[in-house]
């Protein structure tokens, strides 16, 4: 649903006149463009070496899929996103409610997060390599990072806004700290620690590639260095096309997740 | 009756500014109190200060003798300031948790009875209208059964209709309950249909100039020549809107008349 919906000729009435349902009007443009690329290089128009047609890079998957290859790649990547994802996700909750909630904490401690925010994540990867080796914990860890500031920051910045009115009410009833973020910060501040989450998930892709392209035997970030090396686009391609694929039902899910706990905001989407 | 709240000495600052007393205030066990003022006379203050919401630079705030437990008090603030993420029977039940489930169920139920929103207890916030909000957040006070019950103009953002309704409801509520009241106002209409006795106050720092006890039969008219009678005289009291401080000798005088 647009944010826009509000605004005239772009409301509710305006897209159930069309007979498309409006999941379906984002993948419009994604076909068309898939159409005119293959109708390119069935024509001749694209290098094969360069930008194999679409019907080729699907035809990778495929065998990628029968021969058990791709559910290897899949089953490595998501798993090193999932445990980055998790681990991540709990720092930041834990160090953003914290923070969120006690201003002297916050002074203490944000300025060095924010610090720590601005290094860029590659820089991180010697150092976790040294620390964990060249396994799967440098590469969980670098996942994890990524994950963990969208997650802090929204929270904190989420909790540290919350109406002044509503905290006054759980101190009129003369909760303790502790039940004041649980029963009041907390579910106040869940649709931004939801932009958080997906902010988080997001970053947890683009490392888990770059953890997988600083050397890897399996997964998707693998794929991607294994069609360049072994000079096969359509390999290069289709993990791509699998990282967006699997980026965007991921956090359409966390979306979807975020819509149902949110559903009390008095918003225009949200009605 | 017996003496149920009172402030020996109370008094608030900011900073090294004095914007309340100190004030010496008794309140009789049943009682409904209005404290009328202008605007930024620490009608407010006086109301954080018993609710315990701020802490006074000075004196003493009592509940029968004793200070003031949390059980003892309830809070209704000018906006309904529910939970936007609770139903309307878990916003009445949000200081309820100590309870057995049975109880709290029983407590949110007859409260929700009382205000009239029996109807529309598995409802969001956003569902409601303001009138229906500020009912909602009545029966969060009332369900605590607090022993002294905090209104900070609570009925003063709702159209007047609305305001008319729930002032009249707000007497029936008082029957069941029973609770003292504090009732923070610049209503002149509201405090002499509501209290048993009008304080007030004027300032900075807000002192008490005035003090009524109209005690006009309930649900007298409006428009009867006995309400506006007090009208007038708090209309005197409270002077023009704009007045200068000076007129606070003029309402010393006037108390000592009244």
């Amino acid at each position: 649903m647009t944010d826009l919906a509000y605004l005239p000729g772009l409301g509710r009435s305006a897209l159930k006149r069309r007979s498309l349902p409006p999941a379906a009007i984002g993948w419009l443009l994604p076909s068309a463009l898939v159409g005119i690329w293959e109708a390119a290089a069935r024509a001749g128009l694209l290098a094969p070496n360069h930008l194999p047609a679409p019907s080729t890079i699907a035809a990778t998957i495929l065998q990628l899929a029968r021969s058990g290859d791709l559910a290897v790649h899949l089953t490595a990547t998501l798993a090193r996103l999932g445990l980055g994802f998790l681990l991540g996700a709990a720092a930041g909750t834990l160090a953003g409610a914290v923070t969120g909630a006690s201003r002297p904490v916050r002074l203490l401690v944000d300025p060095l997060v924010q610090g720590l925010r601005s290094v860029p994540s590659i820089a991180w990867v010697p150092l976790f390599i040294l620390w964990l080796g060249i396994f799967e914990a440098s590469k969980v860890a670098l996942i994890a990072v990524g994950v963990f500031f969208p997650v802090y920051l929204n929270l904190m910045s989420g909790i540290a806004g919350v109406d002044r009115k509503l905290i006054e009410v759980g101190r009129a009833h003369r909760l303790s700290p502790l039940s004041l973020v649980a029963r009041v910060l907390l579910p106040a501040s869940l649709p931004a620690y939801i932009v958080g989450l997906r902010g988080g998930l997001g970053l947890g892709w683009m490392f888990v590639a770059a953890a997988e392209l600083m050397g890897a035997s399996e997964g998707l970030g693998f794929l991607l260095v294994d069609g360049q090396q072994t000079g096969r686009p359509a390999i290069v391609i289709a993990a791509i096309l699998l990282f967006a694929l699997l980026g965007k039902l991921s956090d359409l899910f966390l979306a979807r997740i975020g819509q149902a706990l949110t559903a009390w905001q008095d918003t225009e989407v949200s009605r | 009756m017996s003496t149920l709240l009172e402030m020996r000495g109370l008094a608030k600052r900011y900073d090294d500014r004095l914007v309340l007393g100190p004030l010496h205030l008794a309140f009789e066990t049943g009682e409904t109190v209005a404290v009328i003022g202008r605007s930024g006379c620490g009608k407010s203050t006086l109301l954080r200060l018993v609710a315990g919401l701020d802490v006074p630079s000075a004196g003493t705030v009592t509940l029968a003798g004793q200070p003031i437990r949390p059980d003892d008090v309830a809070i209704v603030f000018q906006e309904p300031r529910l939970m936007p993420w609770l139903s309307v029977a878990d916003n009445v039940g949000f200081g309820l948790r100590h309870l057995a489930k049975d109880q709290r169920s029983e407590a949110i139920a007859e409260a929700l009875e009382v205000v009239g929103l029996g109807e529309a207890a598995t409802k969001l916030p956003k569902h409601l209208s303001g009138g229906m909000a500020q009912r909602a957040a009545l029966a969060r006070a009332l369900a605590v059964r607090p022993k002294l019950l905090l209104l900070d103009e609570p009925f003063s953002a709702l159209d007047p209709l609305t305001r008319a309704g729930l002032q009249n409801h707000l007497g029936e509520v008082r029957d069941h309950y029973g609770p003292t009241i504090l009732m923070i106002t610049h209503d002149m209409d509201e405090a002499l249909a509501l209290a048993d006795r009008i304080i007030v106050l004027d300032g900075p720092p807000g002192r008490i100039v005035a003090e009524f006890a109209p005690r006009l039969a309930p649900g007298i008219k409006r428009t009867a020549p006995a309400f506006q009678r007090w009208k007038d005289r708090l209309i005197d009291v409270l002077g023009p809107a704009s007045g200068p401080a000076g007129t606070l000798t003029n309402l010393e005088d006037h108390r000592h008349a009244v």
